[in-house]
């Protein structure tokens, strides 16, 4: 399968990215890893006049400690996020996430931030990246801004990114000491996707109950979504089978869950009640 | 009418240079403008991983990649192993424990094990397994490639401490 024709230019900076994405008259679409963008185009369901090929931008690199946030390089690949000692170390959970993103030479390519820009619910980093509070850094026509990860995903492949923008970094809580966390997934037989992934992070304060809950869920819905109110379920709860059973019943409710040929609408809403039920019991019982 | 560009870069360690559309995928260029042959396409949707070449050290998908974003970097594709006098210990492996049947995949999986060679030198069969989830293999149940693979782990390590006797002791200087 071989994409339309397009112009392709290599961007030497962040600046020089954003003032040719804004020359191109909405013709151009930034290129990272290419491993969401270039199988589309093989398949001629998006077909860019311009591709502005961001891969080598320097600033775009790298992983850094903030405080108790880590801040993770848009162009970081896939195996270069769980390979790094200090994710391993301070975020587990987004190392075993991204060591399970498709296969050895997709994670060699593909890229945090494309995963993200991207916004296909059935990636895996989407609901980590909600149960992880990432603030999206962005930088566009007027300058810098951070978006919230909660207003960040509009839709299936739509997000609040501006068209000329470059997400540059993305910034993910450290979870606090005493919490445990884990990301469960059902994996798409064929396409190695995830049907349902849960990310569940929580901990047990001195008095034995919970104080510190977070779930993203990625793949039912059309959106990867924050599950609050199973969050809400469990705050201040004691942590018991009935207890997680009982919030875990909840999982379905943020989303607009969705349907297809491989999984029904209430097959999906199963999913994520079961899925969200055992990552809570792995982490809490 | 879009512009061509034109590019360079290692190929097995011989430097070329095409001038090239910027749709032209790696695998296509590879196949078509510089005949090298061995690396193989076997689906539309980046699954099968028979396209696997390295690029700059990292196992990748050369269908999957436009040949302009390999400009500049150093691809190894199969014929870049090793030939018949010399096998490559991955060939070795493959040739010794019958790691394939019809032969379709097999220049992907070689070059894709060699990449799980380089990170992780001695696998497990489960580690083998897991890295043997982005290529497809019709033929041979993978049994034969495991075993193709941890063969070629062995001759690998036996090869480096041959390198380091050699070494100490000042042999074959
Ligand atoms: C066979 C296969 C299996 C896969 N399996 C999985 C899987 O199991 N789980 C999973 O999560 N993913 C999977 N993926 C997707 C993979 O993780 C992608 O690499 C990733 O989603 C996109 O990253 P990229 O760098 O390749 O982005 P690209 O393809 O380069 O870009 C994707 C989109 O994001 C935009 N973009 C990229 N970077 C930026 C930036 N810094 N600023 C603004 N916009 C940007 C691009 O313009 C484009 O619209 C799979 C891919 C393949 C081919
Ligand atoms: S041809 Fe590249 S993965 Fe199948
Ligand atoms: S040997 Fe035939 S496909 Fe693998």
């Amino acid at each position: 399968m071989i994409p339309n024709a397009f112009d392709y230019i290599k961007a030497g900076s962040i600046e020089e990215a954003i003032q040719l994405m804004q020359e191109s008259d909405g013709e151009g679409k930034f290129l990272a890893g290419g491993h969401s963008l270039v199988p589309l185009m093989k398949f001629r369901l998006t077909n860019p006049g311009k591709l502005i090929d961001i891969s080598s931008i320097q600033e775009l690199k790298g992983i850094r400690q903030e405080g108790n946030r880590l801040i993770v390089g848009a162009l970081t690949t896939h195996k270069q996020l769980y390979s790094d000692a200090l994710v391993k170390e301070n975020i587990a959970v987004l190392a075993d996430t991204a060591r399970t993103i498709g296969d050895m030479q997709i994670r060699n390519r593909g890229t945090v931030g494309g995963n993200l820009a991207h916004a296909d619910s059935a990636a895996d980093l989407p609901g980590v990246a909600l149960a992880l509070e990432a603030l999206m850094e962005v930088q566009g026509e007027d300058g810098k801004e951070v978006i919230d990860i909660d207003g960040f995903f509009l839709g299936p492949l739509v997000t609040a990114l501006p068209e000329t923008s470059v997400l540059t970094s993305i910034s993910f809580l450290i979870p606090p000491s005493h919490t445990k966390s884990v990301y469960l997934k059902y994996a798409h037989p064929a396409s190695g996707y995830a049907v349902v992934g849960v990310c569940a992070i929580a901990g047990v304060g001195e008095d034995g109950r919970i104080d510190f809950v977070r779930i993203g869920i990625n793949g039912v819905a059309d959106v990867a979504y924050r599950a609050t109110t199973v969050e809400q379920a469990l705050l201040g709860e004691l942590p018991t089978a009935e207890s997680i059973q009982r919030a875990a019943a909840l999982a379905a409710e943020e989303g607009e869950i969705g349907n297809d040929l491989f999984a029904s609408e209430q097959y999906r809403r199963n999913l994520a009640t079961v899925y969200t039920e055992r990552a809570l019991s792995r982490i809490l019982l | 009418m879009t512009c061509k560009k034109n590019i360079s870069l290692s190929v097995n360690g011989v430097t070329r240079q095409a001038e090239i559309e910027p749709r032209l995928l790696l695998a296509h260029l590879l196949r078509d403008e510089l005949n090298l042959t061995g690396t193989h396409i076997g689906c539309d949707t980046s699954q099968c991983g028979a396209c696997t070449v390295m690029v700059d050290g990292d196992v990748v998908k050369s269908c999957t990649v436009l040949a302009v974003q390999a400009d500049g970097k150093e691809v190894t594709t199969v014929e870049g192993l090793g030939d018949m006098e010399q096998l490559h210990p991955i060939q070795q492996g493959f040739w010794e424990k019958h790691g394939l049947q019809c032969g379709f995949c097999t220049p992907g999986v070689m070059i894709s094990m060699i990449g799980l060679l380089k990170e992780n030198p001695n696998p497990t069969e489960e580690e083998i397994r897991d890295a043997l989830e982005g290529v497809i293999c019709r033929c041979t149940g993978y049994q034969f490639i495991v075993s193709a693979v941890q063969h070629a782990a062995q001759l690998i390590a036996e090869g480096n401490a041959v390198k380091e006797t050699t070494m100490s002791t000042g042999e074959g200087r």
